[in-house]
């Protein structure tokens, strides 16, 4: 992009403006209370150098007024700052209701991203501009990190475990993505690229990256190649919980707690289904950990998201879907 | 020797001032190993409440009543201690032989005992807790066998340097090497190491045996 | 004015001079001598850490990995953290001139356990040699913070033997840790009363408070950590129920504290050198003392300002930036007090103030900065890029180094008996300040560009500023060896050092230089306060 020197990094959304007046605000700041230690430390070893005349009577020893003085305005000003930005982190730890979702894949060393429509691809992520989008994310082994220094947002990406991000990009042009957790031999290799693209290109996009098959049609397709639905289906012989209308939906456990049906619970109920047992259904479902990829996990979930009953939760996926 | 030891060490300037730093530095040596087992303990505590039914199929097949013989063994070995220290006090070293050879033994007794265990345990395949033989069915029981193992082997060796220490303490008084009441404070600082072992394995074991037992 | 000895009177024999041989160094109980043996150890550690660091540098000139592989410079990386955090940086200050001073400050013949504090050096010196062995001859490439399940189930290098290493210098700490608190508390000398305590001896109470307390929560993790890496029993593998994210809340409750360790011993040290330049008591003693003490008690509470994109709660890393605020307070105050000390004051400039003067200028930088890592939004951008490697460089090698080497000079005629050559001190004082910020300075250009750590390779528009640190590196390195050699000198060709060279007030300034073995010719009864300037003697010299 730019050149040899760079001295400053892009913006390519609101939020990294804000973050970056935060860092100015807060530097000017500091500065009122960094620079006059600097200046009068100067002025001291200038004007008290030995041999130097100068007015040395009553040398102070101590000041409760002036130790308070300098320990209460800093704490203030920065407590100012820190509302600021815990605000900031909020928003930016918030994903709207009516965000685009895309499932993140991480293992050593790459980047998976699959769109609801079925769109997949490695180390490149196209997302429309001037749109939320919520990424859900996984890693295959080791933890990773999710960094867009364009946006200013990054998030650990953990095995066994979904963590989220957001961000709305505004401005459409090709930005760095790293892995800014450690993550071994090629951790600098871990490299991405997000592409913002206009909304009319994000469906051209779309349209030319199509599977054929959206998300979740390919997750339906998992669930009759793994054989679920030979138990979860309305005319097996096991009984198993009905999956129909789950997603979103509080369910009952056999230790008598209760749990809402989100990415988390049914992936694990995938992967560790003794973990949290449906009330008045036997533990007999087997664990899918070691035939099943994250990826394939994702697929799965997003099929039975479609499934959910459409009235009573604020859809989400099913919206994309039906595209 | 005997005459020499009654005498500070050159950096003191008496006994009492000396005898205060050996206090001290060993009650700072035991909050240091209270900080390890707190680690421990916090690993272990976060587990059972993360996974609370899995804990409950690990719970379901300890051997607590064996357990439960082992704290009484420490127990003991505790109340002889406190009666070694009082009769160190005293200077009555063959009453404080006796009762640190008792205590010794008791602390043997622990790590027969939990030999024992650890023995059935292997025999039923609890331990190690990766073993696909295992009975344990969720990965969270074996995880919690494999930290319950970590955390009682890693004081037994505590048990096994206590023994070691009070068992040294006993051969040194049956030769005469140690002056009571002149030397208590070294019969003192060893008591204290093993209250605190002792203090240990009774925050370890309602956590490894008793807490979510059958219920 | 006080019934202190004048020291020359027909003293015995120096430390140094008490015995001689190798044997009489190594089975020494000598608190001084096995100073002079740490101080030769952390040398050692320091530049083959040192080293280590210029291999990074070099690589990085370029954007291509062209100097080492990716598994190499993962290694390297590795070997510097390791090398610098636990054999150099920790057992710098408090073992080297904790063990050397503690004892002369309180009035003291010697640490209250001298063949412990002998066993602590061995400690020390068999838990690097191992580590050194296994990080050369096979090395790790987990980085110095052993991440799980990247050091449990990934890596290809000697995990469990540098844990092993590791664990045992553990020991050591804890130990020199007891050693200087008991010390502190039994050993002072009559008069010696809490209050009258150099400021020294209070941030070192506070840092072995730290030292006992959270060295043994790094333990039992690395043990688990060796457990999982050598038998998988689970505990940080999600596969089994494990959470990968507990094991960063167990090492940094261990490791933020530990950078408290690096850095209050140097703030203890910039409050000698200040005051003893200024020849004049410090400004606000009590809060000074005060704040060393809460820097390490807040400092067992900031830990999550480590996670707070790792996946921790989000309330939780509310919390955790607050105190982090919080803790910045204490630090503020020593460096506002250490300015007004200078009001009034009568200065000498000499090499040891130049070094504190390096310290408070990168102290405040890296603190600074520290805060911008602590507010939530600009770390969930500044998080584990350059702006990080900076921030703990400025503090832990800036400051922390800063006070090292002004520790060494100021003390160095009490040690050795000799003068160090003054113009090439302050040569050295100067290059390090410079050196440093060309160094580390563009680090922070470059994080808030987006440059991650631990970067074997970068994008080409990074270049520039990665030169520039590379050529401020080659500066530092010729600056940090620059003592090696002018000291190296002093001990034969230097002019002998008188009992007070710098007028400074403190106990260890009435014994002859070097001092006897027992410290002191005749009983030590304090009857003065800390930092005894007194007033007229400032106006006498108008």
């Amino acid at each position: 992009m730019s050149g040899f020197v760079r001295l400053w990094p892009e913006q390519a959304s609101h939020y990294a403006a804000q973050v970056d007046w935060l860092v100015i605000g807060f530097t000017g700041m500091m500065a009122m209370f960094v620079v006059p230690v600097f200046v009068f430390m100067w002025v001291f070893i200038f004007r008290y150098r030995r041999g130097h005349a100068a007015e040395r009577d009553h040398r102070p020893s101590g000041s409760l007024k002036v130790e308070l003085t300098w320990m209460v305005l800093p704490f203030i000003g920065a407590l100012v700052l820190f509302v600021y930005s815990a605000r900031l982190f909020f928003e930016a730890r918030v994903p709207p209701a009516d965000a685009l979702e895309i499932q993140v894949t991480a293992k050593q060393w790459m980047w998976k991203f699959q769109h609801t429509g079925g769109q997949r691809e490695i180390n490149t992520l196209h997302v429309p501009a001037e749109r939320p989008v919520k990424l859900t994310m996984i890693s295959e082994d080791v933890i990773h990190s999710l960094f867009f220094p364009s946006l200013r947002v990054k998030q650990d990406v953990l095995p066994g475990r979904y963590t989220e991000m957001w961000f709305q990009a505004e401005r459409p042009g090709t930005y760095d993505v790293y892995c800014a957790e450690y993550c071994g031999t090629d951790h600098a290799a871990m490299t991405a690229r997000l592409e913002v693209l206009s909304p009319s290109d994000y469906q051209r996009w779309l349209e030319g990256a199509d599977e054929g098959r959206s998300l979740a049609a390919q997750g339906e397709a998992l669930f009759r190649q793994f054989g679920c639905s030979g138990c979860h289906g309305a005319a097996s012989v096991t009984r198993a919980p009905p999956l129909e209308g789950l997603y979103g939906r509080s369910v009952a456990l056999a230790d008598g707690s209760r749990v809402v049906a989100d990415d988390a619970y049914l992936r694990d109920s995938i992967l560790l289904p003794q973990k949290q047992v449906v009330a008045g259904y036997a533990p007999v479902m087997p664990t899918y950990a070691n035939v099943m990829d994250e990826e394939a996990v994702a697929r799965l979930v997003a099929y039975l998201r479609s499934l959910a009953d459409p009235r009573p939760e604020p859809a989400t996926g099913p919206s994309e879907d039906n595209r | 020797m005997t005459a020499s030891e009654a005498r500070p060490a050159e950096q003191f300037e008496d006994l009492r001032q000396q005898a205060e730093a050996d206090r001290l530095g060993m009650w700072l040596f035991l909050a240091s190993e209270t900080m390890m087992f707190g680690g421990l303990l916090l690993v272990l505590w976060f587990y059972r409440l993360s996974h609370p039914r899995e804990t409950a199929e690990a719970l379901a097949s300890m051997h607590w009543l064996l357990a439960t013989g082992n704290t009484a063994l420490l127990l003991t070995g505790s109340l002889c201690m406190t009666l070694a220290l009082a009769a160190a006090r005293e200077g009555e070293a063959r009453v404080l032989r006796r009762w640190l050879w008792v205590a010794a033994l008791l602390g043997l007794g622990f790590l027969a005992g939990k030999s024992v265990e650890y023995g059935l345990e292997f025999q039923e395949g609890l331990l190690p807790g990766n073993d696909p033989a295992s009975p344990l069915k969720s990965g969270a029981a074996r995880l919690f066998m494999n930290v319950y193992l970590t955390a009682t082997a890693l004081h037994g060796v505590h048990i096994l340097v206590a023994v070691l220490l009070v068992g040294g303490l006993a051969w040194r008084v049956g030769r005469g090497n140690l002056p009571v009441p002149a030397k208590a404070v070294t019969v003192e600082m060893i008591a204290l190491y093993w209250h605190v072992v002792d203090l240990i394995w009774l925050f370890l074991y309602p956590t490894l045996y008793l807490a979510g037992r059958g219920a | 004015m006080n019934t202190l000895p004048t020291a020359a009177d027909a003293a015995p024999r120096s430390y140094l001079d008490a015995a001689h041989g190798l044997r009489s160094w190594l089975f020494t109980v000598d608190h001084k001598r096995i100073a002079v043996l740490y101080m030769l150890a952390v040398t050692f550690f320091f530049f083959v850490g040192g080293l280590a660091a210029s291999l990074i540098r070099i690589e990085l000139v370029t954007s291509e990995g062209d100097l080492l592989t990716a598994d190499g410079y993962n290694r390297a990386f590795t070997l510097h953290g390791v090398i610098m955090v636990w054999f150099f940086l920790i057992p710098s200050i408090p073992s080297v001139f904790g063990n050397f001073l503690v004892p002369l400050m309180i009035g003291a013949r010697d640490l209250a356990f001298p063949r412990l504090n002998l066993i602590s050096w061995y400690l020390l010196m068999g838990g690097g040699l191992f580590t050194l062995l296994a990080l050369v001859l096979g090395g790790v490439d987990t980085g110095w913070t052993f991440y799980t399940p990247l050091s449990t189930m990934f890596s290809n290098g000697h995990v469990v033997a540098v844990i092993c290493g590791v664990f045992v210098a553990g020991f050591s700490s804890i130990l020199t840790g007891i050693n200087l608190i008991v010390s502190i508390h039994t050993l002072r000398a009559p008069g010696m009363t809490w209050f009258r305590l150099p400021l020294f001896v209070w941030s070192m109470y506070a840092t072995s408070i730290i030292l006992v307390l959270a060295t043994p929560v790094l333990a039992i993790t690395l043990v688990l950590v060796a457990a999982e890496h050598l038998f998988g029993i689970g505990v940080f593998d999600p596969r089994l129920g494990g959470d990968p994210l507990l094991f960063q809340h167990l090492f940094w409750f261990y490791s933020h504290p530990a950078v408290y360790i690096m850095i209050l011993p140097a703030m203890g040290v910039v409050s000698e050198l200040i005051t003893a330049s200024a020849h004049k008591r410090i400004f606000g003693y009590r809060f000074v003392a005060f704040s060393s003490i809460a820097i390490a008690i807040i400092g067992f509470m900031v830990w999550g300002h480590h996670m707070f994109v790792a996946g921790q709660s989000m309330y939780a890393s509310m919390v955790f930036s607050l105190l982090s605020f919080l803790v910045s307070i204490p630090s503020a105050i020593k460096a506002y007090n250490w300015t007004a000390t200078l009001y009034k004051s009568d200065l000498t400039v000499h090499a040891p103030f130049l070094f504190a003067l390096t310290f408070v200028g990168l102290f405040i930088v890296g603190g600074v900065t520290g805060l911008f890592l602590a507010l939530l939004a600009a770390d969930l951008h500044a998080h584990d890029t350059y702006f990080v490697v900076a921030h703990f460089h400025y503090i832990m090698v800036g400051a922390a180094v800063a006070g090292y080497f002004g520790a060494l000079h100021f003390w160095w005629p009490k040690i050795t008996g000799r003068m160090y050559p003054e113009l090439w001190g302050r040569i050295a004082a100067v290059m390090i300040f410079c050196g440093f910020n060309l160094t580390f300075f563009p680090q922070f250009l470059l994080g808030y560009l987006g440059m991650p750590r631990r970067y074997h390779s970068y994008p080409a528009d990074f270049q520039f500023l990665h030169v520039m640190s590379s050529a401020g590196a080659s500066i530092l390195a010729v600056a940090y060896a620059l003592p090696l050699f002018y000291l190296a000198w002093s001990l034969r060709y230097g002019q002998r050092a008188a009992v007070n060279p710098w007028g400074a007030a403190g106990l260890e300034w009435r014994t002859a230089s070097p001092p006897p073995v027992h410290n002191f010719n005749s009983p030590v009864v304090v009857d003065f306060e800390a930092y005894d300037y007194a007033p007229e003697a400032a106006r006498d010299r108008l």
